[in-house]
């Protein structure tokens, strides 16, 4: 294609990619198109609309060449969602208070053997496998929601903005793998599931909870709670 | 609708106050649904137009992870080094944490919780 074919394309990918709208519309469209797969499929455990869409709008940026901030200053639209709906999850542990209240003792337990077995099985194969001590600190915070696991890195002397993406990293994993673990040890509880998933995998996690039933959504809720609050008291200590 | 959002952007707010004011480890949002919480329990029920935001919110939760979700390659060169290591780490941990955490549930709680 000749140059002056191209030209006015090229005019309006500049203007597109510098408005919000762009990367708006494609974040729910992706998103929307990987509900529906996920539907299709049966809602198969592997095809996680929130997986797959974080990787094809991550192969859509490389392959675009549109930086990460550029892309974000139109989707924080819908990061800033976040907040309140992490509010709103006061909604499903009022509605699950009376169960949870019964089972306040089963809750501690699983929390404190949840977050320990998580960031001291992290820590110890990282060491096994030979990740620098800077890697480790980076890696141990990464259970809870990333403001606190960017803010407790950095105290530990790991790197913030690295230990934010193994947050998600682990969130993603959680989503896609446990449900399956769980199938294959037979929990059958849907407490147990989502105080797990909330514990080991935040806010993810929890919303992957929610896809089970309100209950497993509830105890997830208050799993992701308790551990964020648990590990920002506790870990900077042990570093 | 509008209703309850701006319920929630309140408590947002206010949890994002009282953190910020006395230092406290913990993000505003969650101070904010301490707050909620704090709210609801004396009242005894959640008001129906709470019930429909938080409810719009919670239902499209998973959407919300998206575009941090896509930082991750902004990171992308960092974490080629040692991505095999990196991903073995964070899958077995986070499967183990799973286990023992759903493990030790399910033994407290005893039977009676197996819905």
């Amino acid at each position: 294609m000749p140059f002056e074919a191209i030209a006015p394309w090229r005019e309006l990918w500049v203007y597109l990619s510098a408005t919000p709208l762009f990367s708006l519309t494609v974040t729910l469209a992706v998103y929307l198109a990987w509900e529906w797969v996920h539907r299709r499929s049966g809602l198969h455990p592997l095809l996680n609309p929130v997986a797959w869409s974080i990787a094809t709008l991550g192969v859509l940026l490389v392959g675009s060449g549109l930086p990460y901030p550029a892309y974000f200053a139109g989707a924080q639209f819908i990061h800033f969602l976040l907040g309140p709906a992490t509010v709103a999850l006061a909604i499903p542990l009022f509605h699950q208070r009376r169960r949870v209240a019964a089972h306040a003792k089963a809750v501690a337990a699983a929390l404190v053997a949840g977050s320990v077995t998580a960031a001291g099985s992290a820590v110890a194969l990282g060491a096994a496998l030979g990740l620098d001590a800077t890697m480790l600190r980076t890696l141990a915070p990464k259970s809870v929601t990333s403001p606190i696991a960017m803010a407790v890195s950095e105290q530990m002397g790991g790197i913030p903005a690295l230990a934010a993406v193994f947050v998600i990293l682990t969130g993603i994993l959680g989503a896609l793998f446990g449900p399956l673990l769980f199938a294959l040890m037979r929990v059958r509880s849907s407490a147990a599931k989502g105080l797990a998933l909330g514990v080991v995998t935040h806010g993810i996690g929890t919303a992957r909870a929610m896809q089970i039933d309100p209950v497993a959504g509830a105890f997830a809720a208050l799993g992701m709670g308790l551990n964020g609050v648990v590990t920002a008291v506790v870990l900077p200590w042990l570093g | 609708m509008l209703w309850g959002l701006t319920a929630l952007l309140a408590l947002q707010l206010a949890g994002e106050v009282v953190v910020r004011f006395f230092h406290w480890p913990v993000p505003g949002p969650v101070m904010g649904l301490v707050f909620a919480l704090a709210l609801l329990l004396p009242l005894g029920r959640v008001p129906k137009p709470l019930e429909e935001a938080g409810g719009t919110l919670l239902r499209h939760l998973s959407l919300l992870f998206v575009p941090a979700g896509v930082g991750v390659v902004a990171h992308w060169e960092r974490l080629q080094q040692s991505w095999l290591v990196l991903g073995v780490v964070l899958l077995v941990s986070t499967l183990l944490g799973l286990a023992v955490s759903a493990w030790v549930f399910e033994r407290l709680a005893g039977g009676e919780d197996a819905l």
